[in-house]
């Protein structure tokens, strides 16, 4: 639970963004400044080879200008040997530059009597020094320098060449034919060369390269090095003998491109020395020499990587720090969350003095602290409440129960009542609903012969109801002992109930009179169920009902008392709606046509087997449906008198 | 006429007797080099051994790895020949350095070697390398020229004279007006277009070519092996006395440099390491690619057709079609029988 909590989805997700945040600012940064470098770089090797190549350009053409001059002047057929010696030697003075300078005629051309006829004036030891080139081992009219510019009819530059002599100096010589008209035309006469070293280009490219993160490099027109920091390549190699060597088609390619002339840069990757480099490269438009620029990519990025390196760690610091806060701060926000949510368990098992962490701070969680110790509070006083509440409401049920009990206790309650008595059989039962009910019953003699039994049911339920049957069960007791007429005596009940009755109950009664002697009956109903006379031989039948009022509610009013007679064996069952009216699950009613059908089945039975049976019926069809109201029933067994029972006796005796 | 001038001109000179003039430049030093490699090559070995002088036509280079990787491998030492190579330049002709008694043995080309035993030297064959002429014209594509005819009118570029035999005979066989004009080894003038084709052997200038940055579908090339006109090239030659005087030595050294053509064939980067490392000793322009093809083209050259092993012998119908050409151009007068010219020493 822990490790997925909010200050773990807090610091996780906050990191997880500032990491690609982190991420895309260095990746951004690493390409923008990349770029930068990269046009940098181009702009200044694009620069430097052009800078190299006209810088060698602007030597080269002043020599080239000298030698063409020279040349001109050379049409001129009436030079004298002397004055072309003197030309010769102006040519070395007055040009540094130049190293030496012939100028070499056709065979018999400057003399006729001279195949080879070159004067050659050249520098040695600070000064100018001359000799006569040609002979049989020194045929020049096939060497490079005459043969092109002669076959070609154009100026030349040679391939430069390594001289021997002059200090392994690196040399290029312009040779430039010269005409002269003969027989009236122009025809080739010789050739003027101008010799140049070429050793300062080579010192000027190391100066460069070691100025230069990468270095500089010359190719002849043919490609070989002229000019390269790895001396084994000059002079040695060609580009492309070197990329045949490498085994790389594209630094063929490359070199192609170099000798066309062409400019550009390109690419090239794992380069000896340099690595993965940048070339930039130009030509000398006149010599079809070209200047390389390489570059090494990674000492053109190294600032790039560096800088890259710093924001990367300064960010990965950054992000340190920045977890570090958060993890703090989300653990100083859910801690107290923690707190209070361990102090919540505790809460919920029971304690509630379970420490709650103090709100100290002001702010969501300081809130949820005060509104949990409100709660605790409010629960702890509702509690109290409750348990208070609780024990009045116990204390009241206690006492419901006890007058409960006590009203039970006020109904006659034993069985057999009167087991001296052989004349009558009388039982009752009472089983109350769960509220304390208002159904009364009663019996007692009025006097030796005179045995009154009675059933009630006072409207309502509760207390009042309760102390109504008590009073109305006293007030017949009383009553019935002076009057023995029923209908005075409910009349009597009636006006005394009725009197300051201002919660309007009533009770409706059914109150009988037996003269066990004779078996007559009197009785009486106020508004009370009609009971079953269950005859000691044939089926049972109603009582008819008299429709009187119901007692208590009216006073003065009057209760007609009627007769009838009981024979032996006669039984009358009287009963509470409770009975009738009890309901089954599907609130059906029990009915008095079941009742009427249960009793009928009960012939010849003892007063207490009839109640009996007619309450496991009862209990039977409502199946266990809670009850609604009180079911009382009394049944009487009328035996016959004690006369007849003892002449019944004596008779079985005789 | 001072350093630079004076050293010029001999390398142009140089370049000009192109493999024709016998060395003896670099001799004494050279020399004692040499033979102290070769004495401890065998250090204490009893047999008793013979110096050799064995001279090249040229500089260094791949196109004698076969004597160089004998040497290097005792392959001459084994057989008790305690053998010094000594270079060749433009101005010395390993020939004569072998008629003066300056070597023992040389390389040389079999024309050139009829040349020399035409003026009455007694030099012989002793074995046979090169079986295939090696030289070729080279023509760039886009002059236009895809076949020999096309060649009708063009300037071509040529070597001296001995060069030209086989070029000369191609031009008459295929009557063709070409005008030959006598190149220096520079290239310069067929690289700028001042000839139209070029006479060139395969393993070098034309590799040379490639290494200038002409790729090979950009030429068009005529080998006169190809043309009906094929020589043998180079070949070992000694004096008679020499053969009359050490019998045996000649069969010797024929197999250890046959051997040591078999090792170069063999162990090619080994090879060209040691002829590098021989041409910077020498102080020879060298690289690595260009000797790699040379090696290569060498063996092309020594095991022609898929030939497996190497032939020392001069095959008498070679033979007698080279010196048949060299007498009808004129370059021979005496008709020098098979059998006096080629003793074939290897057994």
């Amino acid at each position: 639970m822990k490790v997925h909590g909010i200050a773990f989805r807090l610091a996780s997700l906050t990191l997880l963004v500032s990491s690609l945040i982190l991420a895309s600012i260095v990746g951004y940064n690493y390409t923008v400044s990349r770029s930068i470098i990269m046009d940098q770089a181009e702009d200044r090797g694009t620069l430097l080879a052009r800078a190299t190549s006209s810088r060698i350009s602007n030597v080269l053409t002043s020599v080239r200008k000298v030698a063409d001059a020279v040349s001109f002047s050379l049409e001129d057929g009436s030079l004298s040997e002397k004055r072309l010696n003197d030309l010769g030697n102006h040519i070395i003075s007055d040009n540094p530059e130049i190293f030496g300078t012939a100028i070499a005629f056709e065979p018999y051309a400057f003399k006729a009597d001279q195949e080879y006829y070159a004067p050659y004036h050249y520098r040695s030891q600070n000064r100018i020094a001359f000799t006569r080139l040609g002979g049989p081992d020194y045929q020049y009219f096939y060497m490079d320098w005459y043969q092109l510019p002669r076959e070609l009819d154009r100026p030349v530059w040679t391939e430069p060449y390594f001289d021997e002599g002059g200090g392994h100096q690196l040399m290029s010589t312009y040779s430039v034919p010269f005409h002269r008209k003969r027989f009236d035309e122009k025809t080739l006469a010789g050739v003027v060369t101008a010799d140049i070293s070429l050793g300062w280009i080579k010192t000027m490219l190391s100066d460069l390269s070691e100025r230069e993160a990468g270095y500089v490099f010359m190719l002849s027109r043919y490609g070989t090095f002229l000019a390269h920091p790895d001396a084994d390549l000059v002079q040695n190699e060609t580009i492309f003998s070197w990329a045949e060597t490498l085994g790389r088609a594209d630094i063929r390619e490359l070199g192609r491109r170099m000798v066309a002339g062409e400019s550009g840069i390109e690419e090239v990757d794992g380069l000896p020395l340099t690595g993965d480099s940048f070339l930039y490269f130009t030509s000398l438009p006149d010599q079809q020499w070209s200047i390389g620029v390489v570059f090494p990519k990674e000492a053109m990025f190294a600032d790039v990587f560096r800088l890259n390196r710093e924001v990367a760690t300064l960010g990965i610091l950054g992000f340190i720090a920045l977890a570090l806060l958060i993890i703090y701060l989300a653990t100083r926000i859910t801690r107290p969350l923690c707190n209070l949510t361990s102090s919540a368990n505790e809460m919920a098992s029971g304690n509630l003095d379970a420490d709650v962490p103090v709100a100290a701070s002001r702010d969501e969680v300081g809130e949820l602290t005060a509104s949990f110790l409100t709660m605790r509070e409010s629960l702890k006083g509702y509690i109290a409440n409750l348990t208070e509440t609780t024990a009045a409401k116990e204390r009241i049920e206690s006492e419901l129960r006890i007058a409960h009990d006590i009203q039970m206790g006020i109904l006659p309650k034993l069985f057999p009542a009167f087991p001296e008595r052989k004349e009558f059989d009388v039982y009752a039962s009472i089983e109350p609903a769960k509220e304390v009910g208002g159904d009364l019953y009663d019996f007692f003699f009025l006097d030796d012969d005179h045995f009154c039994f009675l059933v009630g049911d006072v409207s309502g339920k509760g207390v009042p109801a309760a102390f109504f049957m008590a009073v109305t069960k006293t007030l017949l007791k009383v009553v019935a002992e002076r009057d023995f007429d029923p209908g005075v005596v409910l009349a009597k009940v009636n006006d005394d109930l009725a009197e300051d009755n201002e919660a309007c109950m009533f009770v409706t009664l059914f109150l009988a009179v037996i003269d066990i002697d004779s078996g007559e009956t009197r009785y009486a109903s106020a508004g009370h169920n009609p009971p079953l006379l269950l005859p000691a031989d044939g089926p049972c039948e109603w009582v008819p009902p008299l429709n009187e009022l119901v007692a208590g509610v009216m006073e003065g009013t009057s209760y007609t008392t009627k007769t009838m007679r009981m024979n032996p064996g006669d039984t009358l069952f009287i009963y509470t709606d409770g009975v009738t009216e009890a309901m089954d699950k599907d609130n059906n009613l029990y009915s008095e046509d079941r009742l009427m059908e249960e009793v009928n089945q009960c012939g010849g039975r003892s007063a207490e087997s009839i109640i009996r049976t007619v309450a496991a019926s009862i209990k039977a069809f409502t199946g266990g449906a809670e009850q609604s109201d009180d079911i009382t029933m009394l049944a009487m067994q009328y035996l016959g008198s004690r006369k007849t029972n003892k002449e019944k006796h004596d008779g079985n005796n005789d | 006429m001072a350093d630079s001038a004076r050293a010029r001109v001999r390398k142009k000179t140089m370049r000009t007797n192109y493999r024709k003039r016998v060395s003896f430049a670099r001799g004494a030093a050279f020399l004692l080099i040499a033979a102290l490699c070769a004495a401890l090559a065998v250090p204490g070995t009893a047999r008793a051994g013979r110096a050799v002088r064995l001279a090249l036509q040229w500089y260094p280079q791949a196109q004698f790895a076969g004597y160089y990787m004998a040497l290097e491998k005792g392959l001459y030492a084994e057989r008790g020949l305690y053998v010094t190579i000594l270079p060749g330049s433009a101005n010395n002709n390993s020939l004569s350095r072998v008629v003066d008694g300056r070597a023992d043995f040389c390389t040389a080309f079999l024309s050139s070697a009829l040349e020399y035993r035409d003026k009455g030297e007694e030099l012989v064959n002793v074995g046979q390398f090169v079986r295939k002429s090696a030289l070729m014209l080279v023509a760039r594509k886009d002059s236009g020229i895809k076949s020999v005819k096309d060649l009708d009118g063009r300037r071509i570029g040529t070597w001296g004279d001995n060069f030209q035999l086989q070029p000369v005979a191609l031009f008459k066989r295929e009557n063709l007006d070409v005008t030959l004009v006598r190149q220096s080894p520079s290239f310069e003038l067929f690289m700028r277009g001042g000839l139209d084709a070029a006479m060139a052997m395969w393993y070098n200038e034309y590799h040379r070519l490639i290494s200038y940055g002409l790729n090979p579908e950009e030429m068009t090339a005529f080998f006169f092996s190809d043309l009906d006109l094929n020589q043998p090239e180079d070949g070992l030659y000694c004096l008679e006395s020499t053969l009359e005087m050490w019998p045996g030595m000649a069969a010797a050294m024929v197999e250890a440099s046959a051997e040591g053509w078999r090792y170069a064939f063999a162990h090619p980067e080994e090879t060209v390491d040691v002829i590098l490392r021989v041409m910077k000793k020498a102080n020879v322009r060298a690289n690595r690619a260009h000797q790699a093809w040379m090696l290569a083209r060498m063996k092309d050259i020594i095991l022609p057709d898929g030939a497996k092993d190497i032939d020392t012998r001069l095959r008498q119908a070679d033979y007698e079609r080279t010196r048949d050409a060299l007498r009808s151009s004129g370059v021979i007068e005496n008709d020098i029988p098979y059998n006096d010219f080629h003793k074939e020493a290897a057994r």
